[in-house]
C-alpha cells in the first residue's frame, strides 16, 4: 500500500492549531529572510559575526581534505609530464634564454624607474603584504565567485583589503572569520576593478562576468581601444587596489567591450597575499555654501 | 503508516527519527564544502535536492516552517546572502503544502515535475537575489548545475527512501 500522501487534519482542534501556527511561522520566516536579504543589499557588512563564524566552523573540512585533491590532481599531471619530456625540454631551453636577456633588459628599467621616482619625489605604492595565505576551497554552487582563504582577523586580515598572487590580483577580501576569511574573485559578478591598459595607457574598468572571465569596458571615448593580448594592470584610482598589479590578459574584442582572462587562476594558486588596504584619499572638503 | 509501523514494532527513538533527514539535508549542503576551487559553478544544490526528496517522500515529515533553519544552514554553510535559501526553501515548501491539499493522483512522474519546478524557482531566485545584492552574476553558468540538479533529483529521491528505511529500521 502506498503511504497516504496527504496530512490527516482530523478533527482534532490541537492538530489543526499546530498546523496553523506552522503557517503563521514559516509565513513570518520568509518576511525575515527578505528582510534579510535587503539588509545584505544596503548595509553589506551586517551580520558578520555570524557570517565569519560559519565560516571558521566550515573551512576545517575544506582545508583537512584539501591536500588530498591537490595530490591527486598533480598526480595526473606528472603523468602526463613523461610524455612529450623531450620537446618539452626543448622549448624551455629556448624560452629561458629569451626570459634571461628580457630580465637583464627588466633589470635596467627597474633602475632607471627608481631613479626617476626619485627625481620627481614620487610616492606611492605603499601597501605591504599583510600575510601569505593558503587558498583552502571555493562555491561550487550559485551564482557568485568566492574562494576561502585559511586566514582571518587573528592574522591581521580585514574586509576589504585586496589580495595577490604571484601571477596576479586575485581579488579582494569579503567576510572575515578568526582563522578564515572569503575572498570575491576579480571574475565574480559584483566585482569591479579600475585598469590601464599596459600598451596604450588606456583607463579601463574591468567588470567580474561570474564564470571566470572578466569584461572589459572602456572609461575614454574614441580611444585606441583594446587588442587581443593587451596586458590589463590595476590603475590605483579610487584607492581600493594598489596601482600596477598586474590583473589580466584581452582574449577577445568587440567594439569598445574586450573580454580578459584573469591571469591568477585560482584553482592552480598555493598561495595568495593579502595586501593592506591603500590609504583613502583625504575626505573632500564640503561644498562652500551660505550658512544662515 | 511510519507510525502506526513503528508502534505496532517497537519505535526507533524519536532522535534518530527527526536527526537523520535534518543532518543528510545539511550534509547536503556540506558538499559545497569540498575543496575543489573553481571560477564557475559545477554543482547542483545538493541541499536543495534532499530536502525536497525527504519533503515529497514523508509529507507528515515536516512542517513548511522546517525549511527556514535548513535554508539558513544552507545559506551559512554554501556562504550565499543570507536569507536566500532559507526564503526560497519556505516558499517552495509552502507551494508542495498548496499542492499537497488538492486530491490528485500523485506518482513519481508528477513528484519529479514538482521537484523540477522547485528547482528552476529557486535558481532563478538564487540568481535573482545575487543579482539585486551585487549587481551582477552570469545566468549561463547556472543553466549545467540546474539541469544537473533537474536530472539527479530522481537518484536523490532514492537516497532519501534509502535512509527512510534505515531510520525506520529498529
Amino acid at each position: 500500500m502506498a503511504p497516504p500522501r496527504h496530512r490527516d487534519r482530523g478533527f482534532s482542534r490541537r492538530i489543526q492549531y499546530g498546523l496553523f501556527f506552522g503557517y503563521v511561522a514559516a509565513a513570518m520566516g520568509v518576511v525575515a529572510g527578505i528582510a534579510l536579504v535587503l539588509i545584505a543589499r544596503f548595509d553589506p557588512a551586517a551580520f558578520e559575526g555570524i557570517k565569519g563564524l560559519a565560516l571558521d566552523m566550515t573551512t576545517p573540512v575544506t582545508k583537512v581534505t584539501r591536500p588530498i585533491v591537490r595530490g591527486g590532481g598533480s598526480l595526473a599531471d606528472d603523468i602526463g609530464g613523461y610524455f612529450g619530456a623531450v620537446s618539452e625540454n626543448k622549448r624551455l631551453h629556448v624560452e629561458l634564454a629569451d626570459a634571461q636577456r628580457a630580465l637583464i633588459q627588466a633589470r635596467v628599467l627597474a633602475f632607471e624607474n627608481v631613479r626617476l621616482k626619485r627625481t620627481l619625489k614620487l610616492v606611492g605604492d605603499q601597501s605591504v603584504p599583510i600575510v601569505a595565505a593558503r587558498i583552502v576551497g571555493s562555491n561550487l554552487t550559485g551564482t557568485r565567485r568566492f574562494v576561502t582563504l585559511a586566514a582571518g582577523s587573528a592574522d591581521g586580515v580585514a574586509s576589504g583589503q585586496p589580495v595577490r598572487a604571484a601571477d596576479g590580483l586575485v581579488g579582494r577580501i569579503t567576510e572575515v572569520g578568526t582563522h578564515a576569511a572569503r575572498v570575491v574573485l576579480v571574475s565574480d559578478g559584483g566585482s569591479a576593478v579600475p585598469l590601464r591598459v599596459v600598451r596604450t595607457g588606456e583607463a579601463a574598468l574591468g567588470e567580474g562576468r561570474g564564470d571566470g572571465a572578466m569584461e572589459i569596458h572602456s572609461t575614454v571615448v574614441g580611444g585606441p581601444g583594446f587588442r587581443r593580448g593587451d596586458l590589463l594592470v590595476t590603475s590605483g584610482v579610487g584607492g581600493v587596489y594598489p596601482p600596477d598589479l598586474p590583473v589580466a590578459v584581452v582574449t577577445g574584442t568587440s567594439g569598445e567591450i574586450a573580454t580578459a582572462q584573469p591571469l591568477a587562476e585560482p584553482a592552480k594558486l598555493d598561495f595568495a597575499i593579502v595586501l593592506s588596504q591603500a590609504p583613502a584619499p583625504p575626505p573632500v572638503a564640503p561644498p562652500q555654501g551660505r550658512h544662515h | 503508516m511510519s507510525i502506526i509501523e513503528s508502534d505496532l514494532l517497537g519505535q526507533p527513538s524519536a532522535w534518530r527519527l527527526q536527526a537523520i533527514p535534518v543532518v543528510s539535508t545539511m550534509i547536503g549542503s556540506g558538499v559545497a564544502l569540498l575543496p575543489f576551487i573553481t571560477t564557475a559553478p559545477v554543482l547542483p544544490p545538493l541541499g536543495l535536492l534532499i530536502a525536497l526528496g525527504w519533503r515529497l517522500l514523508r509529507p507528515e515529515l515536516w512542517a513548511a516552517w522546517v525549511a527556514l533553519p535548513l535554508g539558513l544552514a544552507d545559506d551559512l554553510i554554501t556562504g550565499t546572502t543570507p536569507g536566500t535559501a532559507m526564503m526560497l526553501w519556505t516558499i517552495t515548501f509552502l507551494g508542495i503544502d498548496l499542492i499537497d491539499a488538492r486530491p490528485m493522483w500523485r506518482d513519481h512522474w508528477l513528484d519529479w515535475w514538482i521537484a523540477t519546478a522547485a528547482i528552476l524557482f529557486c535558481a532563478l531566485g538564487q540568481w535573482a537575489i545575487g543579482f539585486f545584492v551585487s549587481g551582477g552574476g552570469a545566468f549561463g553558468t547556472m543553466i549545467p548545475p540546474t539541469l544537473l540538479a533537474i536530472l539527479g533529483f530522481p537518484p536523490i529521491a532514492r537516497l532519501c527512501a534509502k535512509l527512510d528505511r534505515w531510520r525506520l529500521a529498529k
